[in-house]
């Protein structure tokens, strides 16, 4: 009983950082926004929903699996989102400003090249 | 709890067609692979879902698995391409 409200209580969080999450991919107003939002969102939403569905099933080989996919997701999701992000730096997509003004960046395009 | 396993997985199956909507009309190259990043990885825990609702997770358990790993996989490869200047 209280392994099912605890694997319960676990998905509900991560369903609440999916939720957040695809609510900032589809309002914030920039790529980089929306690149912060899914980035952390989706890592942790995996983590937490995966992690409750190991709890529910018990010690056995699936949940060792189970556990296997939470640890590659944490290592490879963030790295994906750091690959995009310096794809688009290195491409010069300009960040989005309040007052539409071009950003006042202090890397040079020689530097952001490396 | 199999009920509730299953309006988990309705909820990402949502989310999954909200996200659908940046990945189709999104501006640009680069909202697209994050969109798709994003519903890779909700695919994965539906895969994970419906294996409790269906009670075979032993077999879908490598489904996921292996989906976890195309789906960084690929968005690492698009990103690498991107990773040269004017190629957007």
């Amino acid at each position: 009983m209280i392994v099912e409200i605890l694997s319960g209580l676990l998905v509900v969080c991560g369903l609440f950082l999916f939720v957040s999450g695809t609510l900032g991919l589809l309002r914030l107003p920039d790529f980089y926004c929306r690149m912060h939002a899914t980035g952390k969102c989706d890592t942790l939403g995996a983590l937490l929903a995966l992690t409750g569905l190991a709890v529910y099933n018990g010690f056995s080989l699936v949940s060792l699996k189970i556990i296997f996919i939470v640890i590659f997701i944490f290592l490879a999701n963030p790295t994906a989102t750091h690959a995009i992000g310096r794809a688009a730096l290195i491409n010069r997509v300009l960040p989005w400003t309040k007052d539409s003004s071009p950003a006042s960046s202090n890397v040079t395009p020689e530097e952001e090249a490396k | 709890m199999i009920d509730f396993f299953l309006v988990s997985s309705l909820i990402l199956g949502l989310l999954v067609f909200l996200c659908l909507y940046r990945g189709i009309l999104g501006p640009g190259f680069l909202n697209r692979i994050v969109a798709i990043n994003v519903i890779g990885t909700k695919i994965v825990v539906i895969l994970t879902l419906m294996g409790f609702i269906v009670q075979r997770i032993d077999m879908f358990v490598d489904t996921s698995l292996a989906y976890a790993l195309l789906n960084f996989i690929g968005t690492l490869t698009a990103a690498k391409y991107l990773e040269r200047k004017g190629a957007i």
